[in-house]
């Protein structure tokens, strides 16, 4: 099966390390995959926040082009990326006279069937039976798994995972050896697109999950999107201000963690891209 | 029933909001409704009013642009009202009109930099976006102090990555804008 790779905007800026560590921890299970020749930006938040025909469209672009170069499945690892392929998947194949409309704006006819899917589905198909074999050194920490809202929301088209509660990032770290911790703030938002207008907003948002965490005891934050990695990183002096303290608690992309256990250095897998400091290596 | 305001979300979104029975949930899970002018709920039920002076109260809120479609809302939703749906709308609303909250200016400024950065090149470039915002926000100085390091980390690219087909990206902008 041909196995396609759309890496979206941030994967190839601000988050170039979740990029590296999807694309090391493919090559370190011999997983092919390639990139949508000449992709798109999917539209993000900003698109359907101001027009709807165009946050489909631009999405609707990426999956005609999967399914012209003749993917059948692609990989998807950042989160808002993934939902909003998903969506306009969803809602086009809803809607025959919404879909034709879009094939007009993009101009290129297309099925809509290539299956897209995110990195915990990712690791799950193609990774997670032959972990056990490779492990050199276990991740032996306690974690809070943060999947935050886009990965699980709505059910009703991802239909991945459970909505309030859910696991799948958990199991994942258990079989590299870590704890994985119960805490409250799993599928909460991290403040997403307030990033740049509002960073005080941000600050209590990302500082409510990270002082939950911390306060259980984790050792690292493991994430699986490029917003709430950036919020919960790079916005850390705004969340110290709203928690009146510094935290020092690391936030892991959860190809970095488990990148770490099968012994990909931390150099190939970007930690030290971080600007919280990853203290527990 | 003869609601012209639910009656053109319904037509709009497919959204029924007549089915709101009030119950609160959206607004307890709501993780910015403590920071909201009308939390979740209560925008709903103002719709439901069909009352002009409401509509536009919700129209000029700031509530619709701090929602960030996390969501919450309608997973917990006994109604499954699809609250986000309906903010999308609000916002294309309230920008057609014209009315848009004066606190809620900067994030508007967010959103349609982000997208002057996606028609220039087809794909997002945070410097050519942020450049964009602070001309249109005169925030000239926020974020400056995280340049060197995230130069420093390689996260800061100078050199805007544009697709091949940078026609096909103007024309879709072209035609969903000029649609409506
Ligand atoms: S949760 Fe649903 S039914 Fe309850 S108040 Fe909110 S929109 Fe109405
Ligand atoms: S989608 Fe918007 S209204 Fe609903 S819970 Fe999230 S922020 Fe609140």
């Amino acid at each position: 099966m041909k196995l396609g790779f759309y890496p979206g905007c941030s994967l190839q800026g601000t988050s170039r390390e979740y990029n590296e560590s999807v694309k090391a921890l493919a090559a370190a299970f011999n997983i092919e995959m390639k990139t949508i020749d000449d992709w798109n930006c999917c539209g993000a938040s900003a698109a359907h926040s101001v027009n709807k025909e165009l946050s489909l469209a631009l999405p609707a672009r990426i999956l005609a082009l999967a399914e012209q170069q003749g993917f059948e499945q692609v990989v998807v690892p950042c989160a808002a990326c993934y939902n909003r392929l998903a969506v306009t998947q969803y809602e086009l194949n809803q809607d025959h006279n919404l879909k034709s409309n879009i094939e007009q704006a993009i101009e290129i006819p297309f099925n809509n069937h290539v299956k897209i899917i995110n990195v915990l589905q990712f690791i799950n198909t193609y990774i997670k039976d032959k972990i056990a074999d490779k492990i050199k050194k276990k991740f032996e920490h306690k974690v809070a798994c943060y999947y935050g809202c886009l990965l699980v929301r709505p059910h009703k088209i991802l239909e991945f995972d459970r909505v309030e509660d859910p696991t799948s990032m958990d199991e994942l770290m258990k079989t590299i050896g870590a704890t994985p911790l119960e805490w409250g703030f799993k599928t909460e938002c991290c403040g997403a697109s307030l990033s740049i207008a509002r960073t005080d907003l941000v600050g209590k948002l990302s500082g409510k999950i990270l002082k939950d965490a911390a306060d259980r005891g984790a050792e690292a934050i493991i994430v699986a999107c490029p917003m709430c990695h950036s919020n919960l990183d790079m916005r850390r002096p705004q969340i110290d201000e709203y928690i009146g303290k510094e935290i020092s608690t690391p936030v892991i992309y959860v190809t970095q963690a488990i990148g770490l256990a099968v012994g990909i250095t931390p150099e190939k897998l970007g930690l030290q891209r971080h600007f919280v400091k990853v203290n527990i290596l | 029933m003869n609601h012209t305001t639910a009656k053109n979300i319904k037509e709009t979104t497919g959204v029924d909001i007549d089915k709101c029975y009030q119950c609160g949930k959206c607004s307890a899970g709501c993780i910015l409704a403590d920071d909201m002018d009308y939390p979740p709920s209560v925008i709903i039920h103002m719709l439901q009013t069909d009352d002009q002076t409401n509509n536009k109260k919700i129209l000029s809120s700031e509530s619709i642009w701090l929602c960030q479609n996390c969501e919450n809302c309608i997973g917990r939703c006994p109604m499954e009202i699809d609250i986000p749906k309906v903010m999308d709308y609000l916002r294309t609303e309230s920008v057609k009109k014209k009315c848009v909250s004066h606190k809620a200016k900067n994030q508007l400024s967010f959103y349609r930099s982000f997208l002057d950065s996606v028609r220039m090149s087809g794909r997002l470039s945070e410097l050519v976006m942020t450049i964009c915002y602070k001309l249109r926000t005169f925030n000239l100085l926020q974020d400056v102090k995280l340049v060197p390091s995230m130069l420093a980390k390689g996260k800061l690219k100078l050199i805007p990555e544009s697709i091949k087909n940078k026609k096909s990206i103007k024309s879709i902008f072209k035609k969903t804008t000029t649609s409506k």
